[in-house]
């Protein structure tokens, strides 16, 4: 068996930079592994611009963005596996991983950083009636097969979910010359984020029709077509409202869930609003010295954040290693922090202020679209912190920094209440 | 003076603008939270521009397709010509990223370049 000081699974976005960030702060030994034949993840596919803006204060496609990080994880001669499939992690944290070349191996690790990533939500899971057709793809498959394979999945395409995948996706096939006849959302707002709605869906006058799902799938060994109808406030299609579109292809861009197999087979505690582990205020789990970060974590829109949170945990992970964080951490009771009115949860979920950082980001995301609105942070029952927003909605994450003063300012604090409130 | 709410694009935060405009003259730009909305707004409404993403064909390298954009945005109404004009352009690897592919595509005077690379 060989050792590492910290093995990360998952070579995309977040595991790059966890990797980077736990070099600089001076672990030698670190390994990554990654299933796929190449680094950087779901970013190869992405091949849109619009990433970097906050990381390089620049506008960089997904595929440049992703080469950034890969060439620093280079240039810091950090190892990495391809091909490498971890299928266990062991609560002592012992790694097992297979591929071609190694065969089945074991590595024992003194910290484990989570960056799995996530994976779309599927047909099955939607209770679409109708047959099976060919011709229904994810909106990250259908990515996948146009910009990294070379081919087109249709001609005439119905998108379900206003995902941002889905959204891009739009675009795309209409960029390649596929006719993009709808989009449909169940909810009565849209799931990605606005700028999508308008460089995608607007920018090429495709319709996006809210509260309307899919009622029937026409098609027995190809997709003919789909029937959508308009859905009432209980998510019920209305009789009646029900229109027929022609189409070869239908995509699916219906939410994301968090990859955690191998965290739950660990015995990581999920939280199950985010379908990712529940982590304290250095993004480690339940168990000491595994960390989360990325997509395995919580879902995000946006990568330049994933980075951020991921470079946390790699600088927490080299502490935790070096024994630095352990330390001075006193024994004290944990921080709870509580999301409550419109707000769906928060990461992390505990804060013990001993190991906090100087500063700290809490991420959530609200549960439905608020206007003219503010978010409030409660110290137990003082408001600490009132910020007004025109807008809050579920598909765009929401952020709130904490700083180590401020919470020591306050000794006896047991529970930070994260709400949206109308004044 | 006429009022337009745009959204900008520029970043994810989406910040929604309010562009003032006295006939063809913008006169303000309000809702951004940085220069880059100012620009947009401004942009958006006399001249609108994009940058176009898409892939090429590569042949003799680890994979088959290389991603491409345009090195600077171009008008709106450009876009179909500029992803026409890259149908049949195949390249050969290695490409490295900011490679130029095609230059001045669609007579617009700006290259497509490479956003990957692809090794032999």
């Amino acid at each position: 068996m060989r050792n590492y000081d910290i093995v990360i699974v998952g070579g995309g976005p977040a595991g790059l930079a966890a990797a980077v960030s736990a070099r600089q702060s001076g672990i030698e030994s670190i390994i990554i592994l990654e299933r796929d034949k190449e680094l950087g993840g779901i970013l190869n596919q992405c091949i849109h611009n619009g990433f970097g803006l906050h990381t390089f204060k620049e506008e960089l496609t997904g595929p440049e963005y992703a080469d950034r990080f890969i060439a620093q994880v280079r240039e810091l001669k950090i190892e990495y596996k391809l091909n490498t499939m971890v299928l266990d992690i062991g609560q002592d944290k012992t790694v097992t991983a297979m591929n071609r070349e190694d065969g089945m191996f074991e590595i024992q690790a003194k910290a484990v950083i989570l960056a799995m990533g996530c994976r779309e939500r599927p047909r099955g899971a939607l209770n679409i009636p109708g047959y099976r057709p060919a011709g229904i793809y994810s909106a990250g498959t259908a990515q996948r097969l146009v910009n990294m394979e070379g081919y087109m999945p249709g001609r005439e395409v119905v998108i379900l979910g206003s995902g941002d995948i889905g959204l891009i996706m739009a675009r795309r096939m209409t960029l390649e010359g596929a006719k993009v006849k709808v989009v449909a959302e169940l909810m009565p707002y849209s799931g990605g984020l606005k700028r999508n709605i308008v460089q995608c869906l607007d920018d090429y006058g495709i319709p996006l029709k809210l509260s309307h799902t899919v009622v029937d799938i026409t098609g027995k060994e190809r997709v003919e077509g789909v029937t959508l109808a308009q859905v009432d406030e209980k998510n019920k299609p209305i009789p009646g409202t029900e229109e027929f579109y022609s189409c070869d292809t239908l995509l699916l861009s219906v939410g994301l869930i968090p990859e955690n197999e191998i965290s739950r087979g660990m015995g990581v505690t999920i939280n199950p609003v985010t379908s990712g582990p529940k982590v304290n205020e250095s993004l480690e789990t339940n168990l000491e010295g595994v960390f989360a970060c990325g997509n395995v974590l919580h879902v995000h829109d946006l990568v330049d954040f994933v980075s951020e949170e991921a470079s946390a945990a790699g600088r927490n992970a080299a502490a935790y290693v070096k024994g630095t964080s352990v330390a001075d951490a006193a024994p004290e009771a944990e921080i709870c922090l509580n999301p409550t009115a419109g707000v769906r949860y928060t990461v992390p979920s505990t804060i013990r202020r001993a190991r906090m950082e100087d500063n700290l980001t809490v991420r959530f995301r609200v549960g439905g679209v608020y206007k003219n609105c503010f978010v409030s942070v409660y110290f137990d029952d003082e408001r600490v912190i009132h910020r007004k927003r025109q807008v809050l909605a579920p598909g765009e994450m929401e952020e709130v920094k904490l700083t180590k003063e401020q919470l020591l300012q306050y000794p006896k604090l047991e529970q930070i209440t994260f709400k949206i409130e109308e004044e | 003076m006429e009022v337009r709410n745009l959204i900008c694009i520029n970043c994810p935060m989406g910040c929604p603008l309010t562009v003032e405009m006295d006939g063809d003259e913008v006169v303000n730009v309000s809702g951004n939270t940085c220069k880059r909305g100012d620009t947009y707004g401004r942009k958006e409404v006399t001249n609108p521009t994009r940058i176009v993403t898409s892939t090429v064909k590569v042949t003799g390298g680890e994979a088959d397709m290389v991603s491409v954009k345009t090195k600077q945005d171009i008008p709106k109404g450009k876009i179909f010509e500029c992803v026409k004009a890259l149908k049949d352009v195949e390249v050969q690897a290695p490409v490295h990223i900011g490679d130029v592919i095609v230059s001045d595509v669609a007579g617009t005077g700006v290259d497509i370049i490479a956003t990957r690379n692809v090794l032999k």
